[in-house]
């Protein structure tokens, strides 16, 4: 399969981690052999949410905060599809934070990778949710001194379907999550820390290899007791996968039209002789 | 003040705390009276609650099809004793008021039926409603008959004791009311009847739903909203039936993209709104002005600023649909002035968003989806999706410069081409650019669209003289209230012009404008938004405005006094 865009202007800077995540992407859907025609990536706004222009796909790159709701439809309505969204922190956990619970609680069969560097890149250097306490910007002069978001223990708490963190300083492990996240069926994140090089001076590569560690065979993804402290550390952050709760039925499988037909909605014709037994229902008759 | 000829129809008020069933007798009574090849027409008045307060609703009866309220009361059946100070002002001698006397603690003249007492004997009070019903048909000397097998019916899930009850009970009022005919109380007018056995009767919110299953509705993805959430409600009670994806979204921005995202994919998908859940969408609006994504927005006007008058009504909200969303770009406003058209514009507004590549808005308001009343059913027959989904080749580009400025839609999967959008500005293969020359040749694609769409636009409607020297102008649900006070005025130098498509506004209407003496616009809003789109857009400004803004739809007599004092 050929992902490659050809001679591309891509818009992020040298050294930034999204090069990064852009390639171990296309490595992951290349390996799963899943074709460019049958892929559609979707975005917000944000410089991770470029991403979609850099691969030959499908794509969708929608509002800033907007990524979760139009990819949660494009799925419903032809789950022939691979749904992949790559979009950042700002996008995903501040502007869209919302849609972000209730994508979670919808359960589609679609990937969410976050690109988080823990700030807000396209805009020049504001504190994004995830941005760690103390961090100076432009805006937080005095530094952030909100609670960063976590939302590893956000979607634990809603008994999200799978839930991971990698570091792309970390390829190989981030190729391997990233394969598993796609395979999985439901909703699957994937928080990907990837340093800023231009606003973000403390989360730098090095930081991330210092502050993370790789969990052991020791945990159980399954429990989600235990994915729920996994998710609650810090200093080091674990990566892999946190959680994956036990058989849950995605947002297509519960919809009725496919509970015995897996016709993608987008063929589904109008009922043409029951939209006229509707419209004769509504002719009040005589009884008896 | 001019009275409207009244021997052809008869105009009935119920009214009564909410929770106290007065739901229950409309919907008996709109059906049963229809049996009886009576024309009915129902509107509801009803406070934000859902117990308690005031709640009324006015049915009309007569002989002839019937589109718009009236201000007259011939019958009033007070449930409560809160409903004698509020109608007030519309009681008059000729109204006859049939109630409990005692509970209802008035000086009026009272018509006493003591309903509480009659219902003892069902031991519960709720039967004073059906005694009511009774008391009704009786006094309109429908057929007692047809009443108790509809009745039989109605309640025929319940069990044979409730259906026992409920039958004796109309049976007591209808034994009451016949004797007041008898004994000379009560004399209506004598309704001639016409066959309208085939009619269907329905409200704007199930029309509205019907109209959009028959334009190939897959989906409808909506946050419920007064008075927007009647249409989805009535898609999910179908969805099964019509193979549907029913979704209720966490919040308006939510609804509008994933709707968006359905119709990239290559569903044709919908939201029902109201004012305040269609701010929340204006940004989603303005993403389908930029991908060129087809979208229909069901928009039902209720009175604000804010939160405003919930459950009342208003055409406050034209120039929102019209300004909403930032940036430049082409949109369709629909406004469906009856239950007919509600269904036909919108099966139409499916197509015409395909065709166009953009968002069509369908404005309706409180008071048309909830108005009910009996119509010939909708022919089938001659609707047709026009999809325009292609196969797209190797060298799809999703956003081709063309002549016309659309662009050929494909969706992801269908064909060796890829699919590509993007809310910024974007070159022919949907990719973020910068090319400010490539900025300029999008934005022109993107309003060329408009001169297409002005080729199909609704046309203005002329009731009357297409050479009187006055029109009153007038659009959406506004329409045949205005159509039956200019017909009962009588005056030939008065005609009307009715809209139902605001934007792009229709292109004979600066034609029959200029040949006009004078002009009148009658809006439900308190700024005459539409007199200012015309003056816009035409460059006519209208001499008169008749406004109204307190959350209640106009009624005829307002419209016959408010025109003639205009005129003279
Ligand atoms: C409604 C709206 N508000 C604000 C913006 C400006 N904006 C664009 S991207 C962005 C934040 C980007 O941060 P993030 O999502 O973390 O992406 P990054 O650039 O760091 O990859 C903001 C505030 C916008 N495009 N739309
Ligand atoms: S600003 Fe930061 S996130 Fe954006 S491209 Fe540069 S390094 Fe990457
Ligand atoms: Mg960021």
């Amino acid at each position: 399969m050929n992902y490659e865009m050809g001679k591309i202007d891509i818009a992020w800077c040298p050294g930034c981690g999204n090069f990064g995540i852009l390639n171990v992407l296309k490595r992951a859907v290349s390996e799963l052999n899943i074709d460019p025609h049958n892929l559609v990536l979707v975005s917000g706004i944000g410089q991770a949410a470029k991403t979609p222009h850099y691969l030959r796909a499908n794509f969708f790159n929608g509002l800033h905060g907007r990524a979760l709701p139009p990819a949660t439809l494009i799925k419903a309505v032809n789950p022939g599809l691979h749904v992949i969204i790559t979009s950042g922190d700002g996008d995903m956990y501040g502007e869209g934070g919302n849609h972000f619970i209730h994508a979670i609680r919808r359960n589609p069969d679609v990937t969410a990778i976050v690109h988080n560097n823990m700030v807000y890149g396209l805009t020049k250097g504001q504190a994004s949710p995830t941005s760690q306490l103390g961090f100076v910007t432009p805006i937080q002069v005095d530094g952030v001194f909100e609670e960063p978001f976590n939302p590893l223990a956000v979607a634990v708490s809603l008994n999200a379907s799978f839930v991971a963190r990698t570091s792309i300083h970390n390829l190989d492990l981030s190729l391997n999550i990233f394969k598993q996240a796609i395979q999985h069926k439901g909703f699957a994140l994937v928080d990907t820390f990837t340093p800023c090089i231009s606003f973000n001076k403390i989360n730098t590569r090095k930081w991330y290899e210092e502050n993370t560690y790789v969990i052991d065979g020791s945990h159980d993804p399954t429990n989600r007791n235990s994915a729920f402290s996994k998710a609650c550390e810090s200093y080091p952050w674990p990566l892999g996968i946190i959680y994956k709760s036990p058989a849950k039925l995605s947002f297509e499988e519960n919809l009725y039209i496919y509970k015995n037909n897996n016709k993608p909605a987008i063929n589904r014709e109008v009922q043409w002789d029951k939209l006229k037994s509707l419209i004769e229902n509504k002719k009040i008759l005589s009884p008896g | 003040m001019p009275q409207m000829p009244s021997s052809n129809d008869i105009s009935i008020v119920l009214g009564g705390e909410a929770g106290q069933g007065i739901q229950t007798i409309e919907q008996l009574l709109t059906k049963i009276l229809k049996l009886n090849n009576l024309h009915v027409f129902a509107t509801k008045e009803y406070m934000s609650r859902v117990r308690g307060g005031s709640n009324t609703t006015g049915i009309r009866v007569g002989s002839h099809p019937l589109q718009a309220p009236v201000d007259r009361i011939d019958l009033l059946i007070p449930l409560d004793k809160n409903v004698l100070p509020r109608l007030q002002h519309r009681i008059t001698e000729q109204t006859i008021i049939a109630g409990d006397r005692e509970a209802l603690k008035t000086d009026l003249n009272v018509i006493d039926i003591p309903l509480k007492k009659l219902s003892i004997e069902f031991s519960a009070e709720i039967y004073s409603n059906t005694i009511a019903l009774g008391l009704i048909l009786a006094l309109l000397k429908t057929d007692a008959l047809i009443m108790k097998k509809y009745i039989g019916k109605h309640f025929g899930e319940k069990g044979d004791k409730v259906v026992e009850l409920n039958i004796r009970a109309a049976d007591l009022g209808f034994k009451q009311g016949h004797k007041l005919i008898e004994n000379g109380t009560v004399s209506f007018p004598e309704l001639s009847i016409s066959d309208i056995q085939n009619d269907i009767m329905i409200n704007g919110s199930e029309a509205i739903a019907m109209g959009a299953i028959a334009g190939g509705c897959q989906c409808i993805t909506s946050y419920p909203m007064t008075p927007g959430t009647g249409v989805i409600t009535f898609m999910a009670g179908v969805e099964h039936d019509f193979e549907l994806i029913v979704e209720q979204a966490e919040d308006e921005i939510a609804a509008i993209n994933m709707a968006i995202g359905a119709w990239y994919a290559g569903a044709r998908a919908m939201v029902t709104t109201s004012g305040g859940g269609f701010d929340l969408m204006t940004e989603g609006l303005s993403l389908a002005g930029m991908l060129e994504m087809p979208v229909v927005i069901h928009l039902g006007q209720r009175p604000g600023p804010a939160t405003g008058l919930p459950t009342r009504t208003e055409q406050g909200d034209l120039e929102l649909a019209l300004y909403a969303g930032h940036g430049e770009f082409p949109r369709i406003i629909l406004a469906p002035e009856s239950l007919k058209d509600a269904f036909y514009i919108s099966q139409k507004a499916f197509n015409l968003a395909d065709k166009y590549q953009v968002p069509v808005i369908i404005l309706t308001d409180q008071y048309l989806v909830d108005t009910y009343y009996n119509i010939p059913p909708f022919d089938i027959n001659q609707l047709v999706i026009e999809s325009c989904v292609i196969e797209t080749d190797e060298n799809y580009l999703r956003y081709q410069l063309t002549n016309n400025g659309i662009s050929p839609r494909g969706i992801p999967g269908k064909g060796k081409g890829l699919v590509g959008v993007d809310s910024d500005e974007h070159d022919e293969a949907g990719h973020i650019t910068e090319d400010l020359e490539l900025r300029v040749k999008m934005v022109d694609k993107r309003l060329k669209k408009l001169t297409l769409i002005k080729e199909s636009v609704i046309p203005a409607q002329i009731y009357g003289s297409s050479d009187s020297p006055t029109f009153v102008i007038s659009w959406g649900s506004t329409n045949p209230i205005v159509r039956e006070a200019v017909t009962c005025l009588g005056n030939k130098d008065l005609a009307q012009i009715a809209l139902q498509q605001v934007y792009p506004l229709p292109g004979n209407l600066r034609h029959i404008l200029l040949s006009a003496k004078h002009t009148i616009i009658v809006e439900n809003n308190a700024t005459s938004q539409l007199g200012k789109l015309i003056l816009r857009e035409t460059g006519f400004q209208i001499d008169k405005k008749i406004l109204k803004y307190n959350g209640l739809p106009f009624t005829v007599e307002e419209l016959m006094h408010a025109i003639s004092e205009t005129i003279s």
